[in-house]
């Protein structure tokens, strides 16, 4: 078993295995495969659509937390232009699980905040899995209004499984954390553009999710409460996980007929992870063509448009 | 209601055997001390203990019914009904868990708004059900908070609101969530607008209602012992792997930390509110509330 592959894509896995091993034995041969080569290319072209064109909610869920998809970090490099981190909340520290700086985005200068998981163990471990405490909630709120003052666009890239429930984020207030940034960004002033890249969990998903636009990738999750957590409560195990995920209704399909996404952005064939260039290639040329739309729009506008949009959540 | 709580709480072996003894009705054992209380004396001192002073939950009516002068009550948007727009069902069906606790509770969902007088003062207030699904915020609760906060910026009359709630509701899934976008927006612009806004925070308040209109209010207070959060302690437990401290995220803990301006007796809550929303909104000294 291939722990860079999902369970349901080991038969990928496998097949992808022996293209590999063909390609190697006929180069130290120098056989021609070429024709080989190419007819198990197409089966596997072929394989990952079949399994890709049907994911459960559950899995969908796994794509959205594949070992190889890409994080924010990845998108920062791939999708904006000169990326300037900046740090701290000026009150407590710095948050490595939050992400945010300046950037250029197709020449344009934007604000960028975006939750990171981190890769390999010791990166992860210093992005605390990308469960932000307060002082990353309110780096975020800091950057928000330096975006507002100086009139740059906001793009969240969201990526966490929750804000982090310990103590110490108790004890800085990570309830008022969540609250505050929800109350600034439903009136700031310019325009904020909310991309769902991977896992969307809950209030700590949704403290840097309120803006102009909500985008998932089309692989990407979003929920209250993971399913693993919602199954431990009404079945009391964690096995009714995929129950969990379709009663919850955790995707992009569902989200978007109940109007809480805007848009579906398509992912490569197979996933983000099989080809990040084209993901983020994508991605960039959308978040391009909706910052264009919405600086075109008079900022009372916009807000108005916002607010109305946020008060009609469930009607 | 709170024979029911008491279980929850889980409450000492020898208060469980002692509560036995009790006959139900006329007496009532104090979750904090476990003397057995005198009814209509527990009732006659707002559910409050008058041995320990511990406060004993109260639903949605009664408190209101404590809160505002008798006077000129009319209560709001009380045809904002709950939605199953997902349709969801586990082992039992949304909609036949939403009957059933509309049955036990008389509510049509976990909050309850009304206009009326606090010491002669106009006001709003909202109050949570938590014997409604544990208080639970779903589209309904949203909704009628954010009319009331709207009513409120446009009669400026002042808000407040008294929290008792698990969080989010699982069952609207992604529509609860919004809820909390929905409800700050509507703090924001209350605040936007000059209108004061009061929170009270009562036991518990957790989750997504902490982390959204809970803990926006121009004033936060806390009723005493009052637990309030954003991750319930046994998630915390389980997360860190260890026992919390006594008095984790209680009132006072909150007060320790910054997080909220004071802690209010029950008792006082009327005097206490109505005289900074006087404060507040520019109004003379309130003969009632001092």
């Amino acid at each position: 078993m291939n722990p860079n592959y999902l369970d349901f894509e080991q038969p990928i896995a496998e097949l992808e295995a022996k293209i590999e091993q063909l390609k190697r034995v006929g180069n130290d041969q120098q056989l021609d495969i070429a024709e080989e080569v190419a007819r198990l290319e197409e089966k596997c072209r072929k394989l990952i659509r079949k399994i890709y064109a049907d994911l459960s909610p559950w899995q969908v869920v796994q794509v959205a937390r594949h070992p190889l998809r890409p994080h924010a970090s990845d998108y920062l490099q791939r999708v904006f232009e000169e990326f300037d981190e900046l740090h701290g909340d000026r009150q407590f520290g710095d948050d490595p699980a939050i992400v945010a700086g300046l950037a250029r985005l197709d020449g344009r200068p934007v604000a960028v905040i975006g939750e990171e998981k981190g890769r390999g163990i010791q990166e992860r471990l210093r992005r605390n899995f990308g469960m932000p405490r307060p002082e990353g909630y309110r780096k975020a709120r800091r950057i928000l209004a330096l975006a507002e003052r100086f009139r740059l666009p906001v793009l969240t890239l969201i990526d966490t499984p929750g804000a982090y429930p310990g103590m110490d984020a108790e004890e800085r207030g990570i309830s008022e954390a969540i609250a505050g940034n929800l109350a600034l960004m439903s009136r700031l002033k310019t325009p904020i553009i909310c991309t769902v890249i991977g896992e969307g969990s809950s209030g700590g998903a949704l403290a840097i999710g309120v803006g102009d636009r909500v985008n998932m990738l089309q692989y990407a999750t979003y929920f209250v409460i993971s399913p693993e957590g919602c199954a431990n409560i009404i079945w009391k195990t964690v096995e009714k996980a995929p129950e969990a995920a379709r009663a919850m209704g955790v995707t992009s399909e569902v989200l978007a007929e109940l109007g809480i996404v805007d848009e579906t952005i398509p992912e490569p064939l197979g996933g983000a992870h099989r080809d990040p260039a084209a993901m983020a290639e994508t991605l960039k040329a959308r978040l391009v063509a909706q910052v264009e739309e919405l600086v075109a729009i008079p900022l009372d506008e916009l807000l108005e448009r916002r607010f109305a949009r946020l008060s009609s959540y469930g009607n | 209601m709170s024979w029911l709580n008491r279980i929850r709480r889980g409450p000492s072996q020898s208060a469980r055997a002692r509560a036995a003894a009790v006959p139900e009705g006329l007496w009532r054992k104090c979750p904090g001390c476990a003397t057995p209380l005198y009814r209509p004396e527990l009732e006659k001192n707002q559910d409050v203990c008058p041995k320990c002073g511990h406060h004993l939950r109260i639903g949605a009516r009664r408190r209101l019914d404590l809160f505002l002068d008798p006077e000129g009550r009319e209560e709001l948007f009380a045809d904002v009904e709950p939605r199953d727009r997902l349709r969801f069902k586990d082992q039992r069906k949304y909609k036949d868990r939403l009957l059933e606790a509309q049955r036990k509770t008389g509510e049509k969902d976990a909050l309850v708004a009304m206009r009326g007088r606090l010491c002669g003062l106009p006001v709003v207030v909202t109050a949570f059900e938590f014997e409604f699904l544990g208080g639970s915020m779903g589209y309904a609760v949203g909704e009628k908070f954010a009319r009331a906060a709207s009513l409120c910026r446009e009669e400026r009359i002042p808000l407040v609101n008294f929290s008792a709630s698990g969080g989010a509701r699982m069952q609207e899934a992604l529509i609860s969530l919004m809820q909390m976008a929905k409800t700050a927006a509507h703090v924001e612009r209350l605040q936007a607008a000059g209108v004061p806004y009061v929170s009270v925070l009562t036991d518990p308040t957790f989750g997504g209602v902490s982390a959204s209109l809970a803990m926006l209010g121009d004033l936060i207070l806390a009723e005493p012992g009052a637990r309030a959060g954003f991750a319930g302690p046994n998630i915390i437990e389980q997360t860190i792997r260890q026992k919390l401290p006594e008095g984790f995220q209680r009132a006072e803990f909150l007060l320790e930390h910054g997080a909220i301006d004071g802690i209010v007796d029950r008792r006082q809550m009327r005097q206490v509110i109505a005289r900074l929303l006087a404060k507040l909104t520019g109004a003379p000294p309130l003969a009632e509330a001092t």
